[in-house]
């Protein structure tokens, strides 16, 4: 990969990606955070009753965002050199969608 | 290992093909298994016309006829039309994009082998109890209730076969993304190699499903599950989705690189380029893309509604958009060209027609109402074989003669190919035409025998003389493969005279390594470019320098006899008491051997810079 | 450049699983594969959906809120979810040339990996012991553990492919060679995390509304 560094000096190059690993690094732990607070929001809003026309597309929102949170921040799938990933994991999870619509529909009339 | 040609003994050269990870070898491997297995399909399809040549025959029993009809359907589509295809992708696609071979040669020999074990294990049913015999598409309630291990042999034959093709999908992605030759823009390939892109996403996507779906039947067969079993609350309909949510962009895995050779052939004998080079590839990804929305046309007669089957059959015309768009650029490529008729032109030029019909009785059976006439007669199989053997066997034939002195240095007999050409498009047509009128008369598909005097005799008849006629067309085919191959008479690099692409470039066949330096691609038709500004060679794109190879391993024909010996153990396992050690064994093999592979380290081997200077072939360009 | 020189943290490169042609291939490749795995798991959870609660007999059968508790699932998803934070962590280190610090991140990984491992397998013998809630039992039954057994054995294999790489690169360190291999062990394992995030939430919280 080609360092997108304007210094020549090594040791500027190196401080400067130890600083950005550094800070995704935090990124990743808010990250974490994030997902922890969006499943005791789940398993909250299951445990406390609600009906279920209301929890169920909550929590599947839910689910939604968190693993966008995960293949964004702890796959890297937002940085450079993942044009090609994300095309076909979006691909992937178009497909997996009408597979998941068609079974909802029309398995049982 | 040097370029310099070695005199060796038939062990030697067996023991190469057997641990090979060059892509050439392994794309003539997939082509000489697939032609072996289109054989046996021939002879299948050879009996079923036999006992259907008059009314009430007992040339075959009637259960021997749904093994037959099955084998018939799962060896052509599975064994030897995807292996086909697949062999020409592997062979052809690293030398038009300028790459010294596939992103993961190792996994490429993985899944020609696993393919093989995977093909010889379904194939293996014949003699151990029974083939398969609930059909090519194997619906559940029937499947289920098949009293010999011919399904199990399906199920799990199918499934590791399934697995091979997978990982050459993803093989052929990574090579187009990572390994073109530089100045080979997306937008510079050749249509081949476009066409083996979407192919390999469809491939990519579509066995997901077939996967999930064998499993399921191999549990619910082998392992007492319920999946398909309505007592236990099963349904038997998730089978028939799985498997047109992978059957359908299936047949567009095997048409879009049919579209892919017919445009290098057309190209090439119009002496002109290809027409309308964008649209081409909007075309291909259009189709497949469309290709997964529109599974349940299959299942028109299910009773899924009419809202659903409106939609689908909505979308199923939309296909015909994109595919028509397709058929009129090679006319316009053609038009105003300087033709010349060799075999794989005249090929093109059958196919025109022969698909177009296929086509258009497509949009027939597309349309919902009209298809519960259609559904489960002769007419669907008249449908399907005008595309498939209009489509994808003509252009397999085209691409074995177009390509035959790319792989082997030889070029086939254009007269016996012309004859083979006439035989098999006249015995096609002669077979699959009348079988329109058979299926409108109400002949049902999949039947061992028919009653007289009902207006079927003679249709039957000469549909069954149409068949013997595509039987003798390829064994002209095969003489002339004998004969071609006694003679040895060695061709240059473009024996053609007119190629456009990269492969054409190369010495017939390449060099291990294809490409002593790689090509500095300036436009389209590459190698076009260069002939038309007087030059020989393609302008390099590096100097020359040691060239890394990987080196052979027989690990991929033992993992794959490990899965296949783990299949015997799974198939007999609830009738016999060695079954469950013979699962483990085989599974430790497979396992065992990955894992050996993952911790020996293989760093490959270097063609040193002194050697490739050496080379006879070509000199070196500055 | 040999593939297996060694570095400093100053000399290795940005993005080491990427620096070599053969770590490029690896990297996309896989994310390939990716795709694929979210068709099938995808067809997995569709023949969840379509199967859930069909038994035979409704009225006595184990349906889906009789059988799935909140905290068995909570505990097993948090131990998944630190498992896939502490892989970050020794990607972090790999990607600052810290190979112990790497090593160790990942054994911590494994630990976590294992107890979600245990508790899953405590799990399915507890409903096979317990309710009755067999392989065979139901179609509802076959398509629950085909999903969960499937996604459990990823997590299998998923530890075994770590713990391969640990004892393998012991005694290496890192490399040009070895680094895209951890890279791409450590997208799988963030993957079968994001496939459990769907899994606890279809399968249990759904499960247990009704």
């Amino acid at each position: 990969m080609a360092n997108n560094l304007n210094s020549n000096n090594p040791n500027v190059e190196y401080e400067y990606r130890r600083r950005r690993n550094a800070e995704e690094m935090r990124h990743q732990v808010i990250s974490f955070a994030i997902s922890i607070f969006l499943t005791l929001v789940a398993f909250g809003a299951v445990y406390a009753g609600f009906d279920k026309w209301f929890v169920v597309p909550v929590i599947l929102l839910l689910a939604v965002v968190q693993v966008i949170f995960q293949l964004y921040y702890f796959m890297h799938m937002g940085n450079k050199g993942h044009e090609a990933p994300q095309l076909f994991l979006y691909g992937g999870a178009i497909i997996g969608f009408s597979i998941l619509l068609g079974f909802l529909t029309i398995v049982w009339w | 290992m040097s370029t310099i040609a070695q005199k060796r003994g038939f062990g030697a050269a067996l023991w190469d093909y057997l641990t090979t990870v060059d892509h050439k070898k392994i794309g003539i491997l997939y082509i000489a298994a697939g032609g072996f297995f289109f054989l046996l399909g021939g002879l299948e399809a050879l009996i079923i016309r036999i006992q259907l040549f008059a009314p009430n025959s007992d040339f075959i029993s009637a259960g021997l006829f749904n093994e037959m009809l099955t084998m018939h359907g799962t060896t052509m589509i599975f064994l030897a039309a995807m292996p086909l295809l697949i062999g020409f992708m592997n062979l052809i696609m690293p030398l038009q994009i300028g790459a010294r071979d596939v992103a993961f040669p190792f996994l490429n020999s993985l899944g020609f082998w696993l393919f093989f074990f995977g093909g010889l294990l379904l194939n293996l049913s014949w003699f151990l109890g029974g083939a398969p015999d609930a059909g090519w598409t194997s619906y559940a309630s029937l499947a289920l209730n098949s009293t010999t291990h011919g399904i199990d042999y399906y199920a799990l034959g199918i499934q590791i076969s399934g697995f091979g093709t997978l990982m050459g999908g993803i093989n052929f992605l990574v090579t187009i993304i990572n390994m073109r030759a530089p100045g080979m823009t997306y937008m510079r390939m050749p249509l081949f190699s476009w066409t083996t892109f979407i192919a390999s996403t469809l491939i990519l996507f579509a066995f997901p499903p077939l996967t999930v779906a064998l499993f399921m039947l191999t549990f619910d067969r082998m392992f007492d599950a319920n999946f398909f079993n309505v007592v236990a609350g099963g349904n038997t309909i998730i089978w028939e989705h799985f498997f047109w949510i992978f059957g359908h962009p299936e047949v567009y895995i095997l048409v879009l690189p049919t579209f892919g050779i017919f445009s290098e052939i057309f190209a090439t004998f119009s002496r002109k380029r290809l027409f309308g080079y964008s649209s081409m590839v909007f075309a291909t990804v259009l189709i497949g893309f469309l290709g997964f929305m529109v599974w349940a046309h299959h299942m028109f007669t299910v009773g899924l509604g009419s809202i659903a089957n409106a939609i689908f059959a909505v979308a199923s015309f939309a296909i015909g958009v994109p595919t028509g768009i397709k058929i009129f650029n090679w006319l316009f490529t053609a038009w105003g060209g300087s033709i010349k008729f060799t075999t794989p032109m005249m090929y093109a030029a059958a196919f025109i027609p022969s698909f177009v019909m296929g086509g258009v009785t497509g949009i027939m059976v597309a349309m919902a109402p009209a298809d519960y006439q259609f559904h489960d007669t002769y007419f669907v199989v008249a449908h399907f074989h005008y595309v498939i053997v209009g489509g994808v066997v003509l252009a397999i034939l085209a691409a074995t003669h177009f390509y035959w002195p790319k792989m082997f240095g030889t070029m086939l007999n254009e007269t016996l190919g012309k004859i083979t050409f006439w035989l098999f498009l006249i015995g096609f047509h002669l077979t699959f035409f009348i079988q329109h009128f058979l299926g409108l008369m109400g002949m049902p598909r999949r039947v061992a025998t028919f009653l007289p005097g009902q207006g079927l005799d003679a249709g039957n008849f000469i549909s069954s003389i149409g068949a013997l006629l595509m039987g003798v067309a390829v064994l002209i085919l095969l003489y002339n493969i004998i004969v071609t191959s006694v003679k040895n008479e060695k061709v240059g690099n473009d024996p053609w005279g007119d190629g456009r692409t990269l492969e054409w470039s190369l010495p017939s066949p390449p060099p291990h390594y294809n490409f002593k330096q790689l090509p500095l691609v300036r436009g389209i038709d590459t190698y076009w470019i260069e002939k038309m500004e007087g030059k020989k060679e393609v302008t390099a794109a590096e100097p020359v320098g040691d060239i890394h190879m990987p080196n052979g391993s027989i690990l991929p024909i033992c993992i794959s006899l490990g899965f296949f010996i783990a299949s015997f153990g799974a198939i007999y396992r609830q009738e016999h008491s060695w079954g469950l050690a013979v699962l483990i064994i085989g599974l430790v093999i497979a396992f065992g051997s990955m894992l050996i592979r993952s911790l020996k380290d293989d760093h490959g081997y270097h063609i040193t810079k002194e050697e490739l200077l050496n080379d006879n072939d070509k000199g070196v360009r500055a | 450049m040999h593939v297996e020189q060694p570095y400093t943290p100053k000399t290795w490169p940005e993005s080491p699983e990427r620096a070599t042609l053969e770590g490029k291939n690896k990297f996309l490749g896989f994310w390939l594969f990716l795709g694929g795995e979210t068709v099938l798991f995808a067809s997995l959870f569709a023949t969840y959906l379509a199967l859930k609660d069909k038994v035979p007999n409704p009225a006595t059968d184990v349906l889906a809120k009789d059988l799935f508790e909140l905290p068995l699932a909570f505990l097993m998803t948090m131990l998944l979810l630190t498992s896939s934070i502490t892989s970050v962590y020794a990607i972090y280190h790999m990607k600052n040339y810290h190979f112990k610090k790497m090593q160790a991140w990942l054994l911590i990984t494994v630990l976590l990996g294992l107890g979600f491992l245990g508790l899953e397998i405590y799990e399915f013998y507890h409903y096979t012991h317990e309710y009755g809630f067999g392989f065979t039992t139901s179609a509802f039954s076959s398509a629950f553990y085909t999903l969960v057994g499937f996604h459990g054995a990823h997590v299998v294999f998923g530890l075994g492919w770590i713990i391969a790489l640990m004892v393998r690169n012991a005694k290496r360190g890192l490399s040009l060679y070895n680094a895209p291999k951890f890279y791409v062990a450590s997208i799988y394992w963030h993957f079968i995390d994001v496939v459990w995030v769907f899994i606890f939430t279809v399968v249990y919280l759904m499960g247990m509304v009704g």
